[in-house]
């Protein structure tokens, strides 16, 4: 039985391998295997694993790494992620992988396609627009052809051949994933004393870059090994972390909401990894990339960055407190985020009429102070056991 | 030629913008009279032929920003907006559009906005479009149309991209216009239109093009915000525009006959001692401002990429009225800010050498991360390419709080001053090399 300081130190070396040795090591375990990094938020992860291929997804390098050469591609005013990212790769800490895909997430994620061509002409960037449409029929055609251009590249260069079945085993190795993450995000709901914010972030971002299936067996064997800690439950308020998606605040941040009287339930941290609406499903067509086209179109986690067609964002929010028995929430926007600084008043809108407490406060992914975020959060969090607001 | 006889010739094409712009908001006004649904969209990838032959009324929010911000108003309404929740973070464009609704929606001419019956959203070359319209949806409930426009990220318009479009054109776009219209898409109605817009967009790309002498006739950036105006809006696919735009090229036409250069707010320009190309939207709080640091210097904009976000017609874009709705599609898949990184570079430095332009500038606005986002990139791209450094200045489109006059004069007078150096260096050396030249046997 593997013991829980033993998982959460592997865990922690882990996440401090910037360089992605581990990503190193699992490429030389096989022939032909590719890795591909992934920006934040939509990877086809699926795809990828069918063509032989590891995503490994790049949130920029946090606090891990000092920013310095990145700083001199932008403007203060732009967010940190891209500057963090570029350092990585200036540093060869990317050099594992074969290639970048750049989802359509925002401006600065899509401009940095572009630097990111002419910096590193040897790597492959490809730039993937997830339609962002209320018409299903011509958006879901256009992505099974991204989708499907992607997967035949990647194929020719891993050697292995682009077959349904292939992909109808990666679409099952991704989702026996995506329970996991459903089995962790349940305990973590029921016992969030045994299993706090900062490990339980370690482990989501291990998935970040592990083959589906061996994540999958870890993140339970952190469960089994969590629950069995019992502790006891302290007197903090249960909220859900709201802005977080892309460039990640430090796991100091997170541990200084938590122990300032907060017990964090939910989050959109580590958007990608995680289920985002019903699996795909085959249909009598035997169409694999048509039903991935089509679960994405049908995704139901709200996010900043997609297209609210039905004008449910305020309401999904009030719904996801509800289901995690959240007593308010914290918004937590990178500096510079316009998506996620956008969505906020017509999110808090919403909270208002349903009376949910919020507060909101800005971070970079590389603060190294956290002193008025614990007092924001512990006044929060004091007024909403006295008064039940904020 | 004196400074007043200047302005009077200036008139012809100003005075005709002006009527077209005070004509558009009057019809504006008696739009809900008259029963003509009122469609808000947005500048960049817009389909205004596709909303004539509807015969709807178009509003663009990007406008009334710009034209708030002209008139001293934007800051007002970007307080009202932070006031509401809005971060400071955030841009400015948007802040000051919600700012003014809030304020009871009357325009820069000081009539009221009349509401949306359909917000058409198509963002082309930037995300944030996307959540002001869901801002704007949360006002007024109101139909909204989506038309996704797939960004060029690899540099290739492909034909997938096209189809997808055209789809949503077909299965989206016009059945909500015709929803919202009660009428039928009338597609020679949209061919003429089309033709139309194609007669205008040759003038306009001749006036920009014209640039090419020496001395520019035109400033192709201060100037070019006012070409661009009527074909970038509600007029392109209009007669009015038609004649706009041929008045327009005939009054340039003679002052490059003249050998004159461009005409500035302080009169005509009378030394054209440098050459610039810009890349960035301007500063449109102090506009003026900021066109006189340029112009006291003697410094012309012989291009600019802001004149190709609503349509790369210099560089060769025509709707064409033969593949109506797959010309609607390339126009929005090629406007300047949906192109890739490397390809804007590349822009920039073909615009350097086609234009023979002695330096350039990026004006970088804090609100526009589509614009913004790495620009100092592209500084170094384009010096790379051209073997011409390039200078740097940064300030916001509608907040002034971001506008630093000193700081922007400095640096462009640093800027010129060290061109000036470099020419001076280059010519020392080609008369050095000239002489050595002549005393070779
Ligand atoms: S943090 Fe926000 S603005 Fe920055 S790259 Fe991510 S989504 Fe874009
Ligand atoms: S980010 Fe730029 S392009 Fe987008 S709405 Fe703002 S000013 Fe316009």
């Amino acid at each position: 039985m593997t013991t829980i300081d033993a998982i959460v130190s592997d865990l922690e070396a882990r996440f401090d391998d910037v360089a992605l040795g581990h990503v190193r090591a699992w490429k030389q375990a096989g022939s032909g295997r590719l890795a591909i990094g992934c920006l934040p938020v939509f990877a086809p992860r699926e795809v990828l694993w069918a063509a032989g291929a590891l995503p490994v997804f790049v949130r920029g390098a946090g606090d891990r790494l000092e920013t310095i050469r990145g700083d001199a591609f932008y403007q203060s005013y732009i967010c940190h992620l891209p500057r963090s990212t570029l350092e990585l790769g200036l540093l060869g800490h990317l050099d594992a992988l074969d290639g970048m895909i750049f989802p359509n997430t925002c401006d600065v994620i899509r401009n940095l396609s572009g630097v990111w061509q002419t910096t590193f002409p040897q790597h492959v960037a490809r730039f993937i627009d997830p339609p962002q449409t209320a018409e299903p029929a011509s958006a879901a055609a256009y992505l099974r052809h991204e989708l499907t251009a992607l997967h035949h590249d990647l194929c020719a260069r891993s050697g292995v051949a682009p077959t349904a079945e292939r992909l109808i085993a990666a679409i099952a190795d991704v989702d026996a994933a995506h329970a996991a993450a459903d089995e962790l995000a349940a305990a973590r709901r029921a016992e969030p004393w045994n299993l706090p914010v900062d490990e339980v972030y370690l482990l989501r971002r291990a998935a970040d870059s592990m083959p589906p299936a061996a994540w999958a067996a870890l993140a339970r064997a952190y469960v089994a090994a969590a629950r069995r800690r019992g502790r006891k439950p302290e007197d903090r308020i249960r909220v859900c972390l709201v802005g977080a998606f892309c460039e990640q605040p430090p796991r100091a941040l997170l541990r200084a909401a938590e122990r300032a009287g907060c017990y964090i339930v939910d989050d959109d941290l580590t958007q990608g990894v995680e289920r985002c609406g019903p699996p795909p499903e085959v249909g009598d067509d035997g169409d694999p990339m048509a039903a991935l086209a089509l679960a994405w179109l049908r995704a139901t986690r709200p996010s900043a960055v997609r297209y609210d067609q039905h004008a449910r964002a305020g309401h999904e929010l009030v719904a996801r407190v509800r289901a995690c028995g959240a007593d308010g929430v914290l918004f937590a926007a990178p500096s510079f985020c316009d998506p996620a600084l956008l969505d906020q008043p017509r999110l808090t809108r919403v909270l208002d009429q349903h009376a949910i407490p919020y507060t909101a406060f800005k971070y970079a992914e590389n603060t190294g102070q956290f002193q008025a975020i614990r007092e924001q959060a512990g006044t929060f969090a004091d007024s909403v056991k006295l008064w039940g607001t904020a | 030629m004196s400074k007043q006889d200047a302005a009077i010739k200036k008139e012809a094409s100003m005075e005709a913008q002006k009527g077209l712009l005070a004509g558009y908001f009057a019809r504006l006004g008696r739009a809900r009279d008259e029963g003509r649904p009122v469609v808000y969209t947005f500048v960049p990838g817009n389909l205004v032929e596709l909303l004539s032959a509807f015969d709807v009324a178009p509003v663009y929010p990007e406008v009334n920003a710009l034209q708030s911000a002209m008139r001293q108003r934007s800051g007002g309404f970007i307080r009202e907006a932070e006031r509401a929740g809005h971060s400071e973070d955030v841009c400015s464009y948007v802040k000051c559009d919600l700012g003014m609704l809030m304020k009871g929606n009357v325009g820069p001419t000081g009539d009221a906005i009349p509401p949306p019956d359909l917000l058409l959203l198509s963002f082309t070359g930037c995300f944030t479009f996307m959540q002001w319209f869901e801002l704007l949806r949360e006002q007024y409930r109101c139909e909204v149309a989506m038309l996704h426009v797939p960004y060029v990220g690899d540099g290739v318009v492909t034909d997938a991209m096209r189809s997808y479009v055209v789809e949503q054109l077909q299965r989206e776009v016009i059945p909500k216009l015709e929803q919202v219209t009660g009428r039928r898409l009338d597609l020679d109605r949209l061919r003429e239109l089309l033709a139309c817009s194609r007669r205008a967009e040759d003038d306009l790309a001749w006036v920009f093009r014209s640039a090419r002498h020496r001395p520019s006739p035109i400033d192709a950036y201060f100037g070019g915000v006012y070409y661009i105006g009527p074909i970038f809006t509600s007029f392109r696919g209009s007669e009015d525009a038609c004649r706009y735009y041929a008045t327009l090229r005939g009054e340039v036409e003679e002052r490059l006959a003249a050998g004159q250069g461009p005409i500035t707010p302080d009169g005509p320009l009378g030394d054209e001692r440098f050459r610039l190309v810009i890349e960035g939207p301007p500063n449109w709080t102090s506009f003026r401002d900021f066109w006189k640091v340029f112009h006291d210097e003697g410094a012309v904009a012989v291009a600019s990429t802001y004149t190709q976000v609503g349509g790369t017609y210099e560089r060769g874009f025509r709707h064409d009225p033969a593949r109506p709705l797959e010309s609607l599609a390339d126009y929005c898949l090629s406007c300047y800010t949906n192109l890739p990184l490397p390809q804007r570079s590349q822009i920039l430095a073909d615009m350097v050498r086609e234009y023979e332009a002695d330096g350039f500038v990026i004006h970088s606005v804090k609100s526009c991360n589509s614009f913004s986002a790495g620009q100092l990139h592209m500084l170094r791209e384009v010096e790379r390419l051209t073997g011409i450094p390039g200078g740097f200045i940064e300030s916001d489109l509608v907040d002034a709080r971001y506008y630093g006059h000193a700081n922007i004069k400095n640096r462009i007078e640093s800027y010129l001053q060290m061109l000036a150096a470099r020419r001076a260096g280059a010519a020392s050396a080609a008369a050095a090399a000239a002489a050595a030249a002549e005393v070779r046997p």
